[in-house]
């Protein structure tokens, strides 16, 4: 690809504040750099049969995205993909914005949307093992996710175990599209072990499962696909978690809302308080206003960050949600992804920018550090 | 009826409000000879439609649950319940009934006409302030263009009427024959909350309990705007007014924030759409008041009416018989008297083109 890539004028950082950024995408080279992780029977089936999800396309996303990979035109490595070289991301982010604490979100292969359920849990553990072997081992700044093969709960609560004994795993993630809403029961053992094992469920938006994106079918435009996860994803995930129980059920889930939006939060508070005022009938188990769960169990991140016409609106939002509640997330290597000197429209005080950038994220996974 | 007081008599234009119709039966005068044997023989009854449920507490506020049947199924509660009490100058009656739900796309057709023949007969004949929707055959477009056709001399019939969440994306080309046919007879395109269950309510799936599926609308509302939108409609057809009725109404500025910052980094996907979205719902969406979803605060009110940024967008409705507030005040606190006129009069009147050939 021939691409001319501007000189970017950095802002000095300034005095060292210690980020956390709490979501950059790592991804293999190419499925051959999880063969080291799975046993030659499944390296073997990868090669003959690969990944079996319900998707239209071999080598595409269901929508075209903006960009190749959805990535930062500079985010591009000799070879291999965005996020696939570990020397770059040091270069271009790690060291250049001073993040203290990067969490891995590892993206593709999705074991939560894998239809062969033996080779789900396969991916699921080479996708554990490599995080370790080609970031954590290399930097400490890096803390990997376990990923699970969700949809069969005895395999993912296993799989759970087997990385909790590597203290290093800062969070179990999860992705909200699968056979099932997220906050159904067929889940909860996996909650549960995330509680036992003290891991945070991060859920990160997006991933194609079994239902259309849209409560009428497919939208056309990646555009649509890209709000979705914010209009439809986070608000669809907050409201199967606070109805069908699950905080209730656990109440000392952290749940971390990765890229799915936050200025949704205040509106969808108030809409699902109003409805358990009048539906409690039907929800029982559901012994607190909606909107608290929101505010005790709940953390969302940052990226893409809002841009209301009026920038002073977006503090009304932060004080709507609760400034301890929001994480710093870049979104690195992707397209949209935020940069921490320049993300903010309105002007925030070094003790906002603080909880924003580092201490509500310590307070979430400080303890897996 | 008792004239209240001189200032507010007369003048509240009701956006939304619901008259029951309890089953096939009643439609049965209405039907050609074919249908009504296919009714009788194949028992085609118990069509209304499964989203609301009619025993839930929030679907019929306590005092205006009748003893036996649905709320808003004879004209003298109506008219004691939601016409009287708020002064109502003028209410536009929406009616769901099963007709848009049905699989077979003729079969539909004949139940929402029959529905729409009812309609005028037992409602618009009888009290001169109801208004009502057409009620379309969206299954296949060419049918609701023909019902559209139907109906377009009569000018009490104000807007067609269709659910939010269907086969297909309301944006999506298919469609456009029915937003072509609006505009082309001043009928602004309502989209009322509710799903004919083509497709799972939420995109990860079927929750368990009605609460989810009732929060999941405004999300529906929101992802079917962004179809409008992006698929060209309001480009195409600039003289089309969409209402969003039962939306919600608090995701309004988030969302225009959300689709602006979106629209500038992806607008080479939809060239078509050539100016801010928020800026083509300022000028082509109407939303109602009901249900507001903020708490009962004039703070919150302030701001969000605020961020909205335009007195034009809001119509004042009871959602009747929905229960969203008691009494006669059916706008939460905090809106000042200059926008409760713009939303009970103005704002409907400039909506609805054809109020005002109705108007003395």
């Amino acid at each position: 690809m021939s691409t001319v890539v501007l000189e970017k004028l950095v802002a000095k950082p300034p005095a060292k504040l210690g980020i956390v950024d709490c979501d950059i995408h790592p991804s293999p080279q190419s499925m051959a750099s999880l063969f080291p992780f799975m046993s030659e029977r499944w390296r073997t089936h990868a090669e003959t049969f690969g990944v079996f999800s319900p998707a239209p396309f071999t080598g595409h996303s269901l929508f075209a995205k903006s960009a190749p990979s959805i990535a930062r035109r500079d985010a591009w490595p000799e070879s291999g993909p965005p996020g696939s070289d570990l020397a770059l991301m040091q270069r271009q982010h790690l060291d250049l914005l001073g993040i203290d604490h990067g969490m891995l979100t590892p993206l593709s292969p999705n074991p939560g949307v894998e239809r062969n359920l033996d080779f789900a849990a396969v991916l699921a553990s080479a996708v554990n093992d490599w995080q370790l072997a080609e970031f954590t081992d290399k930097d400490k700044r890096l803390h990997p996710a376990i990923v699970v093969p969700r949809e069969d709960p005895e395999a993912a609560v296993k799989e759970i175990a087997r990385c909790a004994k590597d203290g290093r795993y800062a969070q179990l993630m999860l992705r909200p599209h699968g056979l099932e809403p997220f906050g159904r029961r067929r889940y909860w053992p996996v909650f549960e072990a995330a509680v036992a094992h003290g891991l945070p469920v991060g859920v990160h938006a997006g991933g194609y499962g079994a239902y259309p994106l849209t409560s009428a079918g497919w939208p056309s435009f990646y555009i649509e696909e890209h709000l979705s996860t914010t209009v439809g994803g986070g608000p669809a995930l907050a409201t199967s978690l606070i109805f069908e129980g699950v905080f209730d059920r656990f109440p000392d889930l952290k749940v971390v809302f990765i890229e799915n939006g936050f200025a949704w939060i205040p509106s969808v508070g108030w809409r699902l308080d109003r409805l358990w005022e009048r539906n409690r009938a039907e929800v029982p188990h559901v012994k607190r206003p909606p909107s608290e769960y929101l505010r005790s169990n709940c953390w969302f991140t940052t990226q893409p960050i809002e841009e209301p016409a009026r920038p002073a609106d977006l503090r009304q939002i932060f004080d709507w949600i609760g400034w301890d509640r929001l994480l710093f997330s870049s979104d690195y290597p992707h397209w949209d992804s935020d940069d921490p000197n320049y993300m903010f429209p309105i002007q925030i005080s070094s003790a906002e920018r603080s909880q924003i950038m580092r201490d509500n994220a310590l307070h979430v996974y400080g303890h897996r550090f | 009826m008792n004239m209240v007081s001189p200032v507010a008599v007369r003048e509240v234009i009701d956006c939304d409000l619901h008259i029951g119709l309890t089953d096939t039966d009643l439609l049965m005068p209405y039907l050609p000879d074919y249908w009504r044997e296919q009714v009788v023989t194949r028992g085609i009854r118990g069509l209304s439609l499964a989203f609301t449920r009619p025993g839930a507490p929030g679907s019929v506020r306590p005092d205006w649950r009748p003893a036996a049947g649905i709320a808003g199924a004879s004209l003298e509660s109506v008219q004691a319940q939601a016409l009287d009490p708020f002064d109502t100058r003028l209410a536009i009656a929406n009616c769901l009934y099963g007709g848009q739900a049905l699989l077979n796309a003729d079969q539909g057709a004949a139940i929402c006409a029959a529905t729409n023949d009812w309609i005028a007969a037992e409602w618009l004949d009888k009290d001169s302030r109801l208004r009502a929707s057409i009620v379309v055959p969206w299954q296949l477009p060419e049918l609701a263009v023909a019902e559209i056709e139907r109906w377009a001399h009569d000018k009490r019939f104000v807007q067609v009427l269709i659910l939010v969440s269907g086969d297909m994306p309301l944006g999506k080309r298919m469609m456009w024959p029915i937003y072509e046919a609006a505009e082309k007879y001043g009928l602004p395109l309502g989209f009322h909350a509710g799903t004919t269950y083509r497709h799972a309510p939420t995109g990860s799936g079927w929750p368990s309990y009605q609460i989810e599926d009732e929060a999941s609308f405004s999300q529906a509302f929101q992802q079917q705007l962004l179809s409008l939108l992006m698929e060209g409609v309001f480009a195409k057809f600039p003289r089309l007014k969409v209402v969003m009725l039962e939306s919600g109404v608090t995701w309004l500025p988030f969302f225009f924030s959300r689709i602006d910052k979106l629209w500038k980094g992806l607008r080479m996907e939809t060239p078509w759409v050539d100016r801010l979205p928020s800026e083509i719902v300022r000028d082509q969406v109407r939303f109602t008041l009901q249900p507001f979803d903020a708490p009962r605060d004039e703070d919150i009110t302030h701001k969000i009416v605020d961020q909205i940024g335009s007195d034009r967008v809001l119509l004042f409705s009871t959602d009747y018989p929905h229960w969203h507030f008691d009494g006669t005040e059916a706008f939460p606190p905090g809106f000042d008297a200059a926008l409760r006129r713009r939303m009970t009069v103005d704002n409907p009147l400039e909506t609805y083109t054809r109020l005002s050939e109705g108007l003395a």
